[in-house]
């Protein structure tokens, strides 16, 4: 009897899976999204609406994440993006904050595996953000995972981790500053500076740009990765709470109303067929900015 | 089969703009009781994003003279390509219920509207030249060191920065897109971090039943901003 159950389930588990892939077929005839981005949330109202104990809302929303990775490299995304965890979130209580830690420094390690979804599908693993606000562990740990999936190049996932938009902003600029000062100290020593510490030897008008907004977008942590095509907020919610503002310019942001940990194959769908609706549109805007 | 699919979706929007445009009639005839006490107060600044194709002036005053009925103070109107900015004079002049949005200006009880205009410049761009501001602080500050990999600048001098090369109004509190798709079009990055996104559909549809829906929309919206 348990067999058959067995059975049947493996059946039903298959048939959903080809009947997906027909779904994919069809929908490559038209353009397929390079770059969507998640930001995860819902989990707490997750917890709880499930009447679960805490923070296993976290745990069945890393679930969800996987199922999504799954559709979106199934389908051909090249790259994804998730909103791990903001810098502001550290305002939250040091209990929940450490149990977070705690669950990314359990999933990284997770994810390193020999059968996990990275390496079955080439995923190359960027941790974007200020990586300094985290302990030391989760650093080192996120390091590792990035050094063990340099050399995969099928897909790219940046997980946002300690990340604002306006901190990653401030680091670009700070950066291109550092690599300002170098070049102008470099040519100072050479005695081709021309008293640049001083700069007396430049123009009001050189001066204004002497950083361009190049040198700005090459510090930016998401450099790696192209401007996101779709961006998914789970929750009903209809902000960005400081996420990849710089870069979804001519994105798309699909709001849907369920909470992360309950988002499917529907909603994925949804997503890109929204998206292909408005493509041209959203092409011709990127090609004039 | 992918063409069919669409043909659907199409389908299905296009009943539900129906059942949005009753909806809104009902709305602005004062017959749906849930909208008929809007908090406006809650709605300090209001950012409407317009597609520069769609940006007809005609319709654009007509907005402005809704959003002054329901009480609307303060509003940044942005189109990417600039043309609203080009139009400002001739927008100031034929709706006269509003002055220019100076820099400076404290958010308090005023009699009439201000407006801002922006574009696409105003966002990167502006985060450029106030990079150079900062850079140039620091050089003149004579600091023989160099960096030590440590943070020199803080967001609050970014701003400030910002401010100085005229990049940086207030943070809206809601924006409204009117165009295609929901999709802010290159708003200044620094002034949305926590600034609710609607979608409105394309300007020359624009419907008042419909903006009051979205303005009560988010006077229902509670944050936690991150915590």
């Amino acid at each position: 009897m348990e067999r058959i159950r067995e059975r049947v389930i493996q059946i039903y588990g298959n048939l959903v899976s080809l009947l997906q892939k027909c779904i994919f077929c069809i929908l490559s005839v038209g353009p397929i999204p390079n770059h969507i981005a998640f930001i995860m949330d819902g989990n707490r109202r997750f917890t709880k609406k499930c009447k679960l104990m805490e923070g296993a809302g976290h745990k069945i929303g890393f679930s969800a994440l996987m199922s999504m990775l799954k559709y979106c490299y199934e389908f051909g995304v090249r790259y994804v993006t998730v909103y791990a965890f903001s810098i502001e979130n550290f305002k939250r209580s040091p209990e929940e904050v450490q149990s977070l830690m705690d669950l990314m420094l359990e999933k990284i390690e997770e994810i390193l595996k020999e059968q996990s979804i990275v390496n079955r599908y080439g995923v190359r693993v960027i941790f974007s953000g200020n990586l300094k606000l985290l302990s030391e562990p989760v650093r080192l740990a996120a390091e590792r995972a990035m050094l063990a999936t340099a050399k995969n190049s099928k897909a790219v996932l940046s997980i946002c981790v300690a990340y604002t938009s306006t901190n990653e902003i401030m680091h670009a600029v700070q950066e291109s500053c550092e690599e300002k000062w170098d070049e102008i100290t470099l040519l100072n020593s050479s005695g081709a500076g021309y008293g640049l510490i001083s700069l007396g030897g430049y123009e009001q008008d050189e001066m204004d740009h002497l950083i361009k907004l190049t040198d700005i977008e090459k510090h930016m942590y998401m450099a790696a990765a192209p401007d996101p095509d779709i961006i998914i907020r789970t929750s009903g919610e209809t902000r960005l709470s400081n996420f990849l503002l710089w870069q979804s310019a001519n994105c798309y942001l699909y709001l849907p109303s369920v909470l992360w940990p309950e988002i499917g194959f529907r909603q994925f769908l949804w997503a890109i067929l929204n998206f292909q609706q408005i493509h041209f549109y959203l092409d011709k805007q990127r090609k004039q900015s | 089969m992918w063409h069919l699919l669409h043909v659907t979706i199409h389908l299905c929007y296009f009943a539900i703009n129906i059942a949005n445009a009753l909806e809104s009639h009902l709305i602005s005839k004062g017959l749906l009781r849930r909208y008929k006490s809007l908090h406006i107060s809650k709605l300090q600044y209001l950012a409407i994003v317009i597609e520069s194709e769609d940006c007809r002036t005609s319709n654009v005053i007509e907005l402005l003279q809704w959003l002054a009925d329901l009480g609307v103070k303060h509003v940044c109107l942005y189109d990417m390509e600039g043309i609203l900015k080009k139009s400002k004079d001739f927008i100031l002049e034929k709706f006269d219920g509003a002055t220019l949005f100076q820099e400076n200006d404290v958010l308090l009880d005023q009699p009439l509207m201000t407006l801002e205009f922006a574009s696409f410049s105003d966002g990167k761009e502006a985060v450029a030249k106030a990079a150079n501001v900062l850079f140039m602080k620091y050089l003149k500050s004579g600091s023989t060191s160099s960096y030590q990999g440590e943070q020199i600048f803080t967001e609050s001098q970014m701003g400030e920065a910002l401010k100085t090369v005229g990049g940086n109004g207030p943070e809206p509190d809601l924006l409204l897109v009117y165009g295609p798709a929901r999709c802010h079009l290159g708003f200044p990055a620094w002034r949305i971090r926590y600034t609710e996104i609607q979608h409105m559909g394309p300007l020359k549809s624009m419907k008042y039943g419909s903006l009051i829906k979205a303005i009560y929309k988010f006077t229902m919206v509670q944050q936690n901003y991150g915590k």
